[in-house]
């Protein structure tokens, strides 16, 4: 993964930070807008390769506005726009001219609640290859296939494909949008709360496939729940306000912030 | 991050957590004299405060216990983390060094009751400096805790050698009784084992307060520790003129 040199230095540096993988997606400056409101303000920050980062932080603190913005889903709202830069595979996606459906297959994202397509398991999970590639049938079959294995699902689908995906499961349907999502072999996956959902077992399952998935995977996660957090993530960004105020690995993070309102946060104090 | 923190949202957690500090002071008093009455016990042969050192001692053992089942019911129940897992993990470890500490004290304490069989020729003005600074170093570390004061913490790290160096001078002295005379054996022997428990109460002392300053601060406290037992290496010189480690 190229990134420009120009972005190469780290503006906000992590404590503790062990080797430094590279960076799978790096945000600079980014300011972000909702019609008259600022919802980012002057977000630096860089999303290791191989890593899973957690993005924290009380409602309305900008977490899942950063998310949006690293596959530009703002796009499709007006009065909405991001300045800044965001480099991804060495190319900045907030140009001008970057086309959000190609960019979104390099960008996979999860959400909340399970969304399947009211269609088999099986076209959940080939649908979006075949909006992005033209592949021979026994060659599609064998990504769907891969795609549900890296999503720890196929041993429980295999021999209903054909069934309709709103058959499964909550947790169950979360593991196929997760399939679905990595079907397409993005770099980089976004969660957005992906177990709030869930029940704990279900929630366990997603995180061990978030720690599998990393191999793979820049892994970006935004969750409330902060032992969530510190099970998953390689390294945690909390917000407030719009603002990143502090980017440390989980370990420190969780044991020893190094910001007054961090503290407060993690450790149930802020009012 | 400094040891300001506000109030937790949940009163009924906050609760807990003074409960705990509070469990954890409570034990460093139960300790402080548990060694008062044991510096007594020696000082002044007072075999009732040597009692009173040694029967205190499952009362501490308990609080200890009690403080154990309130950072696991703590740590299951809460998941604490930042500040308040480093306050709950120290408080855990603080207890473990406190119970020792209060160990050292009954032992001081019932070594002294058989001390006090015998007309001792010499001063015992030594191992009187050096309970009066276990002693102060003890308080200080127990009202460390109390504030959660980790320059307080740093204080008592840094006097723990003093202490060392008075345990090394004992040590030395009391050789030379023994070798003096084999009827000073008995009673030096035990004296040398008061001096080595005064030395592992200091030395106990100084994990509280490294404890302490890791679960106020987030930091280790830096440079070497302070170490100066040296007895280990200590040389005596036989009549002869020949010398041998105190390990021959």
């Amino acid at each position: 993964m190229s990134i420009a040199p120009s972005i190469r230095m780290k503006i906000m540096t992590e404590t503790g930070a062990t080797t430094a993988a590279p960076v799978g997606v790096s945000v600079r400056s980014l300011n972000f807008f909702y019609g008259p409101n600022q919802a980012l303000r002057n977000v630096s920050v860089d999303f290791r390769a191989k890593e899973a980062t957690a993005l924290i932080g009380p409602s309305g603190c900008g977490k899942s506005t950063l998310l949006r913005v690293l596959n530009r889903m703002y796009d499709l709202y007006p009065g909405q726009r991001a300045e800044g830069q965001v480099w991804i595979d060495g190319r900045d996606i907030l140009a001008a001219g970057v086309d959000a459906t190609g960019l979104r297959r390099h960008v996979g994202m999860v959400f909340q609640k399970p969304t399947p397509f009211p269609k088999s398991i099986y076209e959940n999970v080939a649908f979006g290859i075949r909006l992005h590639e033209k592949l021979p049938r026994a060659t599609l079959d064998e990504r769907v296939q891969w795609a549900l294995t890296r999503a720890a699902l196929w041993d429980e689908v295999k021999d209903r494909l054909s069934a309709s995906a709103l058959g499964l499961s909550g947790g169950q349907q979360q593991r196929l949008c997760i399939a679905r999502s990595i079907a397409v072999r993005p770099e980089v996956i976004l969660l957005d709360e992906p177990t709030s959902a869930l029940d704990p077992i279900s929630t366990l399952k997603i995180e061990e496939l978030i720690d599998e998935l990393k191999e793979d995977f820049t892994i970006v996660i935004v969750t409330h729940n902060m032992q969530q957090a510190a099970r998953c993530a390689d390294r945690v960004a909390f917000f407030y306000l719009g603002e990143l105020v502090e980017f440390a690995t989980a370990e420190d993070l969780f044991t020893r912030p190094r910001e007054k309102r961090t503290q407060e946060y993690v450790t149930g104090r802020f009012s | 991050m400094s040891e300001s923190a506000g109030q937790h949202l949940v009163k009924s957690y906050e609760q807990q957590l003074s409960r705990l500090h509070d469990k954890v002071v409570e034990m460093g008093g139960a300790v402080e004299n548990q060694l008062v009455e044991a510096a007594a016990a020696v000082l002044e042969k007072d075999s009732e405060a040597a009692m009173r050192a040694v029967e205190a001692d499952p009362g501490v053992d308990a609080i200890e216990r009690e403080i154990e089942q309130m950072v696991i019911r703590l740590i299951a129940l809460r998941q604490p983390l930042a500040v308040d897992l480093r306050q709950i993990v120290g408080a855990l470890k603080i207890s473990t060094d406190l119970e020792r500490i209060g160990d050292y004290a009954a032992n001081v304490a019932k070594r002294s009751i058989v001390l006090n069989q015998y007309n001792l020729p010499y001063s015992l003005a030594g191992l009187a400096n050096m309970l009066m600074r276990v002693q102060d170093n003890l308080k200080l570390t127990i009202d460390a805790v109390g504030d959660n004061d980790a320059e307080k913490a740093v204080e008592v790290w840094r006097s723990d050698e003093m202490v060392d160096d008075i345990y090394n001078a004992i040590f030395r002295e009391l050789i030379t009784y023994m070798m003096e005379d084999p009827r000073n054996i008995t009673p030096c022997t035990h004296l040398l084992f008061i001096a080595k428990n005064l030395e592992r109460i200091g030395d106990h002392a100084t994990n509280i307060a490294e404890t302490l300053h890791y679960a106020v601060r987030g930091e280790i406290i830096l440079g070497n520790r302070p170490k100066g037992d040296t007895s280990a290496y200590a040389v005596v010189r036989h009549k002869d003129g020949t010398t041998g480690t105190d390990q021959e």
